[in-house]
């Protein structure tokens, strides 16, 4: 009797089959997603990685909704180039309290992971505007109607305790300031906020105001111009991370 | 499935005292259908969004309008079900098979056509109109979910509620499920669909669709499971056709994949926002753990069903090799789950899993290829009919393009050729070579067999179909000869240095040297997007032809296992 003839038994029984099927699916997911909750290089916690401020976490929301991922990564690779173009290759833990993560698939548009202070904020307001404007040859949408749209701000403590919820480092104190930080960092001449407002999130940048009410694109704008400035890679020891 | 009496019956189910009452599944439907209806003006009611609001109302809008075709049908129906045998011959049900598949076509065009537009964004970004709701980042998770997910998935949903009643000499299990399942696909994608130009998203490619969409879309997929086993289960064949072992990976594994990608917290049921349980680079795994599988047993297994039963009964011999295929099987679903790191080569990701990603990577070369051989060479010594039958030429075209991407999926994730393919347009290339060269074409093929066939018609035209084929093969030609070049380009030009050390070009150079491939790329798919205008006409003409006296399908060719 062939071997072969062994292989009716899938053929004739369907929770058999389901069975084999679900055996052979398991191991690659388990063998290459289950370590990395508890592999040091993965879940090593760098200096300086703070969760993002209101202000940043709606400015992330907006970058996700408008699905700026598809044409931007935020994952320099470990390559010459790339290090050279863009800074230090990014570090795993510079993506912990990215839920979702935004590494990107695809550039049609520069990576953005270290795009934190390369431009001014007064350069970002024109470039969401009318990307052509600053840069001839541009292929981005123009996002003018980002600083015409008032930011919906009246959910991101709930937002917060979500993340809480799923390990980001949110106090009590953080949520129940969320409100009151949100406005501080979109407006610089509030100093005593700001000073606040830094106090909880360690590098927080207040922003100029743009006008009487907080925009979408202050959002967006606060999110952009922080990101990739938490680590200090100067004081960053490559080796204790070896990946 | 809730009327159990007729999953053996032979007969018509007549109640004892012979009068008409409703199904449990009937009730059942309708009490939910009202409850739904309830729920959704309830949300709708303290929505935090307007769009969110507008999805609620949608919900509201089907769930009535289920309640009101569950009475209507009631009323019109007899006393009895259909019956499962008439004359000792299966009494199969082509409904969904039918709506499944015509609306396939509609979606296919649907997601062609805005598959030019973004291209046409990335050549003239003036194309965007300044509009948020049909910006590029918008527009792209709309096309990619129309193609894949609601073409792809309702050719799927067509050809394997046909391939299973017919190989298993069965109705479909279920009087209203197999409608729920068709039907209440549809509403997701409309959901989703409607979603991305409104922002609502999860950010997750390929897995945009928030947690509304996401659950709602859980209880039809374990619904469609339960159709497909409980037909299986019917079966008056003593083996399960190989088509259908394909299938059944498919359905199951996509479940799998969507429940681990998708494992979020709603921010309140009020809102349309969640956020999802992984972050970084543990989010980045199952995200391209689900996002290859997608490919692996969406696209793949799911539409290899299709080679398996389309290309032989077309070819009219039967499947080259009975071993070959459950090595290509077993070989195929163990390898595919582990292919996902290949696309995070040189990130964040530990170098042990990228190694992995990519051995396994390699490996799946051998029974992608055993499966292409085993599809090709089932047309020994009929490889005559590929001059005369233009469907049965774009079925096998189908097989040597899958063959072609199976080769250059397992070359892009060697990590020195990554390094310089990934985040160009030769990843586009590549998926499209597949998209549009596999799955379009075995798609095609299938629906021009499966419309004559449940509609009892002879196709109108062959030589239509003829001018599809070449239109559309010009296309994918444009298409994927562009994105190669732009590909390597772009690439080439991100590393490369100066005489004195200095990278030679700022990035905007690197995005003004592509617009002209940008402009073929776009030509290409409008030649595509033709091509289905074509096939849509002549299915059209197809269905609205006189009825043929036989079914043109007749017996089937293939000599039984046992």
């Amino acid at each position: 009797m062939s071997v072969w003839n062994k292989h009716a038994i899938f053929e004739k029984n369907t929770i058999v089959l389901i069975i084999g099927i679900l055996i052979m699916i398991s191991f690659g997911g388990l063998i290459e997603i289950l370590p990395l909750f508890y592999l040091k290089s993965t879940i090593e916690k760098v200096e300086g990685m703070r969760p993002y401020t209101p202000l940043e976490l709606a400015g992330r929301n907006i970058y996700v909704r408008e699905g700026c991922y598809t044409c931007h990564s935020q994952m320099i690779r470990a390559l010459r180039d790339e290090v050279e173009r863009y800074g230090h290759y990014s570090l795993a833990a510079e993506s912990m309290y990215d839920h979702p993560f935004q590494w990107g698939s695809k550039r049609n548009g520069p990576d953005l992971a270290r795009l934190g202070g390369k431009y001014s904020d007064a350069w970002h307001r024109d470039h969401l505007n009318d990307p052509r404007a600053v840069v001839p040859g541009s292929i981005m949408p123009s996002y003018s109607w980002l600083a015409k749209t008032d930011l919906d701000g009246r959910f991101i403590a709930d937002d917060m305790k979500v993340l809480a919820m799923e390990g980001v480092p949110y106090t009590q104190d953080m949520i129940a300031k969320a409100s009151v930080d949100l406005k501080a960092q979109a407006n610089a001449d509030d100093t005593a906020g700001s000073a606040d407002l830094a106090k909880r999130y360690p590098k927080a940048v207040a922003r100029a105001a743009s006008g009487k009410s907080v925009t979408e694109a202050d959002a967006l704008i606060a999110y952009l111009q922080m990101l990739g400035t938490l680590v200090d890679f100067k004081k960053f020891d490559a080796k204790a991370n070896w990946r | 499935m809730a009327q159990s009496g007729t999953l053996s019956g032979n007969g018509p189910l007549t109640p004892a005292n012979g009068t008409k009452r409703m199904t449990i599944g009937e009730l059942s439907l309708l009490i939910l259908s009202v409850a739904m209806a309830f729920l959704s003006i309830f949300i709708a009611a303290k929505a935090h969004t307007a769009a969110y609001a507008f999805h609620m109302y949608v919900f509201a809008a089907a769930s009535v309008a289920s309640a009101l075709a569950i009475l209507n049908r009631y009323n019109k129906r007899g006393a009895a079900l259909p019956a499962q045998f008439i004359d000792g011959k299966p009494n199969y049900n082509w409904g969904p098979v039918k709506f499944a598949g015509l609306i396939a076509m509609f979606w296919g065009i649907a997601g062609f056509l805005v598959g030019v537009i973004v291209a046409s964004e990335l050549a003239w970004p003036a194309v965007n109109l300044d509009l948020p709701w049909i910006s590029f980042g918008r527009l792209r998770p709309l096309h990619t979910s129309a193609v894949i997910f609601a073409f792809g998935g309702n050719v799927l949903l067509a050809t394997s509620f046909y391939v299973v009643q017919r190989t298993c000499r069965a109705r479909i299990a279920g009087d209203l499920a197999p409608w729920f399942v068709v039907l209440g696909y549809n509403l997701f994608i409309v959901i989703a669909g409607t979603g991305y130009l409104l922002g609502i998203t999860q950010g997750k490619e390929y897995a945009e669709p928030e947690w509304y969409a996401d659950l709602w879309l859980t209880v039809v997929w374990v619904t469609y499971l339960l159709v497909f086993l409980v037909t299986l289960w019917k079966r008056t064949e003593p083996h399960i056709y190989v088509a259908n072992w394909f299938t059944l990976a498919f359905i199951v594994t996509i479940a799998v994949l969507h429940l681990g990608n998708n494992a979020t917290i709603p921010v309140s049921i009020f809102s349309p926002k969640s956020y999802i349980l992984w972050s970084g680079v543990q989010d980045a795994m199952i995200q391209w753990w689900y996002g290859h599988n997608a490919v692996g047993f969406f696209l793949t297994a799911g539409f290899l069903a299709i080679m398996y039963y389309f290309v032989p009964k077309r070819a009219e011999r039967p499947v080259y090799s009975y071993r070959l295929s459950i090595v290509h099987f077993w070989a195929l679903i163990f390898m595919y789950i582990w292919a996902g790191p290949h696309h995070l080569h040189y990130t964040a990701l530990p170098d042990w899993a990228q190694t992995l990603g990519m051995t396994f990577s390699i490996m799946l070369w051998m029974p992608s290829w055993g499966g292409m051989i085993n599809g090709l060479m089932t047309l020994s010594g009929a490889w005559d009919k590929l001059r005369t039958d233009p469907v049965l030429r774009m079925l096998v075209v189908s097989v040597a393009f899958y063959g072609m991407s199976t080769f250059e999926g397992p070359l892009m994730s060697i990590k020195v050729v990554n390094s310089l393919s990934h985040y160009t347009d030769w990843t586009v290339g590549h998926v499209h070579s597949g998209a549009l060269g596999w799955v379009g074409y075995v798609s095609f093929g299938a629906l021009y067999c499966l419309i004559p066939w449940v509609y009892n018609r002879q196709l109108y035209s062959n030589k239509l179909v003829n001018w599809h084929f070449w239109v559309s093969t010009i296309g994918i030609v444009l298409y994927i000869s562009a994105m190669w070049v732009s590909g390597i380009l772009q690439g080439l030009m991100w590393r490369a240095y100066n005489a004195v050390g200095f990278l030679e070009y700022s990035f905007i150079e690197t995005v003004e040297a592509m617009h002209i491939f940008y402009v073929i790329r776009m030509l290409g798919g409008l030649l595509f997007l033709t091509g289905a205008l074509i096939m849509a006409w002549n299915l059209y003409k197809t269905v609205n032809s006189a009825e043929v006296a036989e079914a043109p399908e007749g017996k089937p060719a293939l000599a039984p296992a046992e």
